[in-house]
């Protein structure tokens, strides 16, 4: 079994610089549009390279998004990125009308996801940034779950029409796969099991596998699935899940109106199975180290184990 | 590329204004004071100097407009039939089910809309990126947005404007109805509005208030603007809410209306003396 222990070489955020360099190369019609988080995300390293292409708008979330529509509007592909609870929560209305009502195309890069805001604590935290997007008609969310994922992800944003959310944290992911893997169904089985299936986002992925070996070494053998698209969501991929009888969700992120919700809607109405949902459950986010923050949110290895032993022994 | 201009913008002012009002009179309802005031202004723009027809609607070369009051919609769309980009029969449908006459302008159903507005102060800001990525682009089009002076409650207003003149957007031209009125009232007794005109200047904007009733004074000052170089131009319209329509420019709250039946008999005449002046029988 193949073994996810090793951190990526490079940063999500230097994955998103490069990314955009390469892209912006290519094709003069991409713009890069920040709101003073250039710095936090490394776009400044590209910032000479685009030369005009590259708008820091200021501390101005609102005029970001609107400034982005316009750019649409004249023919530009516009990538934008704030923290992620700034990206939705700050600029709800903005991207709902100006961006996705008015179907123009753009791509939206929400960061710190979740718990990795670490010190910058409850007012940076996002946890609602999937839910906030999911509902928005017409729109693809996705979560990034490694740097070749991201990369990959961000250039299909650019391919695609309409509106892209991509949820990622800034720093270095655990390495879940090889340069040359295609994303094109919206998820990836990692791990084929018959007791259980984990269906995990994000930072959770790596945290899901670790959980399975703990299962196989208890004689539990799991499915771990990277949800990577969380809307819209894999049908095919959970309906396979389902056939093990027991299904956990885990993601970094509030259980309601994301990962957890999108899979028990699938399963609500084609196949009820038993099922939970670990993520967070009323809180909302506070000061602390990634990993101490996932203790005290329940988002850990142990947690998962828990929850799938649990359903197992129903 | 030559904008086929109007002979007459005061004339084509009240030919939109006559068709403004058929279109709430035949939905019973509707935005009258907003869309009133802006008549003049969308009759001057589009009479003579924004270059956008039906047949150039698609080419990013051509000037492009954003009604950011999206309110006043039923304005525009008199003005974009005039103008030969919609039938006469689609000013019957506004607001009506499966219209593609919104109350608020729809890019995607209504053919010469160059934004979807409706949520006040976006509009501007999507017209501060349409302005840049045309810039960015080496065109040298204008893009023209029609604020409200309610709208400039709006924080974002303020943030579009700061963009605009940090990014030295010449090519912005931005209006500000200044009709003095809000929904809940006067607009002074609301927000105190200051003065406008110093405001845009300390946001390092040329700024100057002409009538907004004269098509004109609106003339000679897009003239002005239209040379000024190296920082956004906005102009602010004094207008009166409801302008043109005396029944409605006498009303204390006009923001939106429903006017009973003999309200309804009172602007029909004011619109059929209208429809005299301008040659069309009602």
């Amino acid at each position: 079994m193949k073994r996810y222990n090793e951190k990526d070489t490079v940063e999500m955020r230097q994955v998103y610089a490069d990314t955009l360099l390469e892209l912006a190369t290519l094709d003069p019609k991409v713009v890069v549009l920040e709101a003073d988080l250039s710095s936090a995300i490394t776009t400044t390293k590209i910032k000479n390279q685009l030369k005009d292409r590259y708008v820091n708008v200021g501390i101005m979330e609102a005029e970001m998004i609107g400034a982005a529509a316009g750019l649409a509007v004249a023919g530009f592909k516009p990538f934008i990125h704030t923290f992620a609870n700034f990206a939705t929560r700050r600029v709800y209305d903005q991207v709902f009308l100006s961006l996705a009502y008015a179907k123009l195309d753009a791509v939206i890069l929400g960061s710190d996801a979740g718990v990795t805001a670490e010190h910058n604590g409850g007012t940076h935290m996002p946890f609602e940034d999937l839910s906030l997007m999911r509902i928005i008609p017409e729109v693809t969310v996705y979560e990034a779950s490694d740097a070749t994922m991201l990369a990959a992800l961000l250039k299909q944003g650019y391919k695609q029409p309409g509106l892209t959310y991509i949820r990622t944290i800034r720093k270095q992911a655990i390495t879940l796969y090889d340069t040359s893997e295609l994303f094109e169904t919206g998820s990836k089985t990692l791990r084929k099991g018959t007791d259980a299936a984990i269906l995990a986002s994000g930072i959770m992925v790596a945290e899901a596998l670790a959980a399975a070996e703990e299962l196989a070494a208890q004689d539990i053998d799991v499915s771990v699935v990277d949800m990577y698209q969380i809307k819209p969501i894999d049908e095919d991929a959970v309906m396979e899940a389902a056939e093990t009888g027991a299904i956990v969700t885990a993601e970094n992120h509030n259980v309601i109106g994301g990962l957890g919700s999108a899979v028990a809607e699938v399963l609500a109405e084609k196949k009820p199975t038993k099922m939970y949902r670990i993520g967070i459950r009323e809180k909302f986010g506070q000061v602390g180290t990634a990993d101490w923050l996932k203790q005290d949110y329940g988002l850990t290895k142990i947690d998962i184990v828990k929850a799938v032993k649990h359903l197992c022994s129903e | 590329m030559a904008v086929h201009q109007v002979k007459d913008l005061s004339l084509f002012a009240q030919e939109i204004r006559y068709y403004t009002l058929k279109q709430f009179v035949t939905m019973g309802f509707g935005h009258y004071g907003g869309s009133l005031s802006v008549v003049e202004t969308l009759a001057v723009l589009y009479g003579k100097h924004l270059n956008s027809t039906p047949e150039n609607k698609t080419d990013p070369e051509r000037d492009y407009f954003v009604l950011s009051k999206g309110h006043a919609g039923p304005a525009l769309y008199a003005t974009l039939f005039l103008r030969g980009f919609i039938a006469k029969e689609w000013l019957q449908t506004l607001n009506q089910n499966n219209t593609r006459l919104p109350s608020h302008p729809d890019r995607n159903l209504t053919p010469g809309v160059d934004m979807t507005t409706g949520s006040l102060g976006q509009g501007i800001s999507a017209a501060t990126g349409i302005a840049l990525g045309n810039r960015l682009a080496r065109r040298d089009n204008w893009t023209y947005v029609i604020v409200g002076d309610g709208e400039l409650n709006e924080g974002q207003v303020w943030e579009a404007v700061q963009m605009a003149s940090h990014n030295k957007l010449d090519h912005l031209m931005v209006f500000v109805d200044d009709n003095k009125m809000q929904l809940d009232g006067p607009t002074k007794d609301i927000s105190e509005p200051h003065d406008y005109v110093e405001k845009f200047k300390s946001f390092g904007c040329y700024s100057k208030r002409v009538d907004g009733k004269s098509t004109e004074a609106i003339d000679q000052a897009i003239e002005w603007g239209k040379k000024n170089k190296g920082k956004p131009t906005v102009i602010v319209l004094d207008t009166i809410k409801g302008q043109g329509v005396h029944v409605i420019e006498a009303m204390s709250n006009n923001h939106h209306l429903r006017p009973d039946e003999e309200t309804t008999k009172k602007i029909m005449r004011e619109c059929e003396a209208l429809g005299e002046r301008i040659g069309v029988s009602t």
